[in-house]
């Protein structure tokens, strides 16, 4: 049987059926990970842990207790706390940490049975759009070995994509879920900001981060979010407000509001993206919903207010490490500060070096008010444009990045050039909104292109209800699955 | 030219809560070395705060004792630098919108009178680990961290430049102290470092408005300390600017064994700390019913349990007084006098036994083996004439010194009073009859002979005998044996 052609929700129903077993579901994976080890998605694998835990679930499903993601096979992005097994964020200053204590997502899934696999890989601590940026190597696109899956979550999106986990855990702080949902050709859905609890996510920007299912269809990122959300006492920000099932989606768009973004089509935008959106648009339009202009005055500032934004909350949040109480040390030095100078250069990667310190310099005293304050007031300004284009429209539509995957190499020279591949994706962690990204065409190349759909706050329901549409009924997308 | 000071203080409490400000960690002071900690307070990769909310009831408690304004909305902030006790390289605090602010203390200096003391702000904040550098277990070329005081809940009260005397600020902090114990907030400890005290110090020509330059005083571990510390400063201060010298902006370390301010290493204290809003927690919001609900739950503070005091138990002022300084001797007086008739007699028992052995021991009342019942039941043993005054106090003694229950003290040593008439009767006849001399001086006329037969008849009673009894019987009898002789005659 081929199982990398299935999605969850047809892989439950052969797993209740008894035609298939856990435990074959997780060698498939298992093999499948041995066999793609160039991909580098996986940090660390989980073989024996997996194994054990499909046998326990199996015996769940014979008894009829099995929980709802039961033989559900998922790759956790190595940013996540998961009890004692390695969480090394990708990076080398925490190459042996293994935490005491486990995620509150982790647990939640757990609870439903899910087998853990293995913790994939990333950009370091989150930082980055092309997953080069990892102390474990840089992952490769299985769509294009030569092509970066994206980041900072390509681990888990090239997981999913090449087949070696059912679905997979991401965190989005800019786009890491999305941008590389987009480049892989997966389902990534970012929940509005409180949705899900942070707690055992390592903290890249707090009042952004949020985890995130990556999956091969809707509707099992649906599913996926059903059994993530809802309130956590241990994480104050968490909301809340009532979980919907999800897996239950209304087929017709028709009569709906879709919001397109004039600022959103702007010169960078490559012609078969382009044109792929365009087709989408066309379809969702055919189909009776009612295509608007909208207007997000603000979105020239969204990068700049991001970066600042971010790298403050970065320059506190990895303080922490600091070679005192776990992660790497430096063993020479002959005093504090050059323990502490000597730890954090060699521990930290080029990248999250030079977030930590533009976060610290628009923190500094002098600078504050002209960096800091000043994006938080855009913050709330990018904000309002959406409220202003929710009272017209039931969703928004985008591109999810402006280009399909580049090359690997191809930006590692120019951060800045890096960091526009954020540019649609940015806001909406600004603004706490939903977001989610799924295939809608392929480039000339035949690389995946995504669109993004973006909903008002907490109302997930809204762009799965788009996104479970435009999946059903888009004629380019009959093949989705990766041969690799 | 006088000069004349201006002082300014912060003041750290630590509050009495079970666990810590953002985990649920034990807050206690004294447990062994990291055995308080888990990946919260470590400041593990992951891991979020979570607001303790005993934290926002203590701090509506001091905000409303010490009159501050309390911000509706106030936002919870990261103070940023690196230092090993500090787990997450940031400090937890309060910086743009504290908690409360624009209060005042009024205070009470012998010789100077009443003056209210402003305060700027109170905030909320978490503590600090401790680095251990000299202690025994400690090896010379390392130091060691306990992170068990990493997030023990803190209160930082900023107070206006309103103080002009280290004697204000010592009358300051007495008051400080009172009334957190008074609040149940903070044990006031200072030796302990559960309230902490740093000093903003300048001089300035008397009558100039523009402040002088200031020096921040830091590592006091007492009152007294506090104002020594700021007395050796304005000698310092005002030598140099007597000189014509510049006094140089630095924090200075009060090094209690010199009895000198030495400066501070200029690395440890020189800071951008880059606050911004803590991400991870939401702004601290109190409704108008929250205020209200914690108006109505306020405690008795210490002026309105002195009016009560004198109202309710009818002592003098002074007594009033000295009992409700502390909280504890209040409190102990008001459960012994609570069985007692006599309630001046209950309030001159705590005032003098309870606070000389207080004094005695040198330790806090909790500590003492007698406890207010022990009091009650000595008190009411004396109402009703058990005992009398003398064996009161014998075994108030007693009960000091082990605990044990008055009630079984006496009744062990036998130590009820004698009011049986017919028995100290044949007392008094047997003592007259064994001292004859003295006997017969005294019916010549020398009447101070009546104290030594009472001595005599305590004696052989070991102090039993109902001393107004055997006042009387003697007398009786002595005027009997007048009568005889004069019959004799």
């Amino acid at each position: 049987m081929n199982i990398s052609s299935l999605d969850y929700s047809s892989l439950r129903s052969l797993l209740i059926a008894k035609e298939i077993s856990c435990q074959e579901v997780t060698r498939f994976y298992l093999d499948k990970i041995e066999q793609n080890r160039q991909l580098n998605a996986f940090i660390s694998v989980f073989a024996d842990k997996a194994l054990e835990r499909a046998r326990e679930i199996d015996y769940k499903l014979a008894q009829g207790t099995a929980g709802s993601l039961a033989g559900l096979v998922l790759g956790i992005k190595d940013l996540l706390v998961m009890q004692n097994a390695r969480t090394t964020c990708g990076s080398k200053i925490l190459e042996n940490f293994i935490p005491p204590f486990q995620a509150t997502v982790l647990n939640k899934l757990q609870a439903e049975d899910a087998i853990f696999i293995g913790k994939t890989n990333l950009d370091e601590f989150g930082m980055g759009s092309s997953n080069e940026n990892s102390y474990y190597k840089p992952v490769k696109n299985p769509h294009d070995t030569t092509r970066v899956p994206g980041g900072s979550s390509g681990g888990s999106a090239a997981a999913v994509a090449g087949s070696l986990c059912t679905a997979a855990l991401g965190t989005d702080t800019g786009g890491s879920i999305r941008q590389p949902a987009s480049f892989c050709g997966v389902v990534g859905l970012k929940p509005t900001y409180g949705r899900v609890s942070r707690f055992g996510m390592v903290a890249y920007a707090s009042s952004l981060d949020q985890i995130g299912p990556l999956a091969k269809s809707v509707a099992d990122a649906a599913l996926l979010l059903r059994f993530m959300a809802g309130f956590d006492e241990l994480d104050s920000t968490s909301a809340s407000v009532p979980v919907a099932d999800y897996s239950v989606m209304n087929g017709s768009v028709k009569g709906l509001r879709v919001g397109i973004p004039k600022e959103y089509f702007i010169s960078g935008l490559e012609p078969d993206v382009n044109s792929a959106i365009e087709n989408t648009i066309q379809l969702l339009k055919d189909s009776g919903a009612e295509i608007c202009e909208v207007s997000l005055p603000h979105t020239e500032y969204a990068i700049a207010t991001y970066y600042i934004i971010a790298t403050a909350e970065a320059s506190a949040n990895l303080a922490r490490f600091d070679g005192v109480r776990y992660g790497y040390r430096d063993e020479h030095a002959s005093n504090l500060e050059e323990m502490y100078i000597n730890s954090r250069t060699n521990g930290f990667g080029e990248e999250v070096k030079r977030r930590i310190m533009l976060g610290t310099y628009v923190l500094s005293s002098g600078y504050y008010d002209a960096y800091y304050r000043k994006a938080q007031k855009v913050r709330t300004l990018i904000k309002k444009d959406f409220e202003e284009a929710f009272k017209t429209v039931h969703c928004i539509l985008t591109p999810t990045s402006p280009t399909t995957a580049f090359r690997l190499n191809e930006k590692v020279a120019d951060p800045l050039t890096m960091y526009l591949s954020d540019v649609f994706t940015v806001s909406l962690n600004l603004a706490g909104l939903p977001g989610i990204s799924l295939p809608c065409g392929k480039d000339k190349q035949g690389l995946p292109i995504g669109v993004q759909l973006i909903g008002k706050a907490f109302d997930e329901q809204m762009i799965l209800r788009f996104a479970g549409f435009i999946e059903k009924n888009n004629p380019i997308l009959n093949n989705r699955q990766v041969s690799v | 030219m006088i000069y004349e000071p201006v002082i300014g203080l912060e003041v750290h409490i630590q509050l009495l809560t079970q666990s810590k400000i953002f985990c649920s960690c034990s807050a206690k002071f004294g447990a062994s070395p990291n055995s308080q900690v888990c990946p919260v307070c470590l400041g593990m990769p992951g891991v979020l705060p979570v607001l303790n909310k005993k934290v926002i009831e203590f701090a509506l408690r001091l905000a409303l004792a010490t009159n501050c304004q309390i911000n509706h909305r106030s936002i919870i902030e990261r103070k940023n630098y690196f230092y090993p006790d500090l787990p997450k390289g940031y400090q937890i605090s309060q910086y743009e919108l504290p908690f409360c602010e624009h209060g005042f203390v009024d205070i009470y200096v012998e010789g100077l009178g009443a003056k209210k003391i402003g305060l700027t702000r109170i905030h909320l904040e978490e503590d600090a680990g401790k680095s251990m550098h000299s202690e025994s277990y400690v090896a010379r070329d390392e130091s060691l961290v306990d992170v068990n005081r990493c997030g023990v809940p803190l209160l930082e009260i900023v107070s206006d430049p309103d103080f002009r005397s280290p004697r204000e600020v010592s009358a300051y902090l007495t008051k400080l102290r009172q009334l957190v114990r008074y609040l149940g907030i903070c044990d006031g400890n200072m030796e302990e470092g559960s309230l902490r005290c740093d000093a903003n110090i300048s001089l300035r020509p008397v009558g100039q408005q523009q402040l002088g330059v200031k020096t921040e005083l830091k590592n006091m571990n007492s009152i007294s300390a506090v104002e020594k510390a700021l007395e050796y400063e304005i000698r310092r201060q005002t030598a140099i600017l007597h000189d014509g010298g510049k006094i140089k902006q630095q924090t200075l370390l009060w090094n209690s064994n010199k009895s000198v301010v030495e400066p501070m290493r200029s690395k440890e204290f020189a800071h951008d700390y880059r606050y911004f809003p803590e991400p991870d927690l939401l702004p601290v919001i109190i409704t108008a019913a929250r205020l209200e609900q914690a108006k109505s739950a306020m405690p008795e503070l210490p002026q309105a349990k002195r009016t009560r005091f004198i109202e309710q138990y009818k002592l003098p002022e002074y007594d009033a007084q000295v009992l409700t300084e502390d909280l504890e001797i209040a409190d102990f007086f008001e459960q012994a006098a609570a069985g007692v008739q006599d309630k001046k007699s209950a309030s001159n028992w705590v005032m003098g036994e309870v606070m000389r052995a207080l004094n005695e021991q040198g330790c806090s009342i909790k500590n003492l083996r007698i406890t207010p019942q022990h009091l009650a039941d000595i008190l009411v043993m004396l109402e009703q004439h058990k005992i009398n005054l003398k064996i009161g106090k014998a075994v108030f003694e007693e009960c000091l010194q082990t605990g044990e229950n008055p009630a079984e003290i006496v009744a062990k040593k036998g130590l009820h009073q004698i009011s049986d008439s017919s028995a100290i009767e044949t007392l008094i006849d047997k003592i007259l009859d064994n001292n004859p001399a003295e006997l017969s001086s005294y019916l010549e006329g020398k009447e101070k002979l009546f104290g030594f037969f009472i001595g005599q008849i305590m004696k052989e009673t070991q102090g039993k005998a109902n001393p107004k009894t055997v006042n009387e019987l003697l007398k009786q009898k002595l005027r009997q044996r007048q009568e005889t002789t004069i019959n004799i005659n």
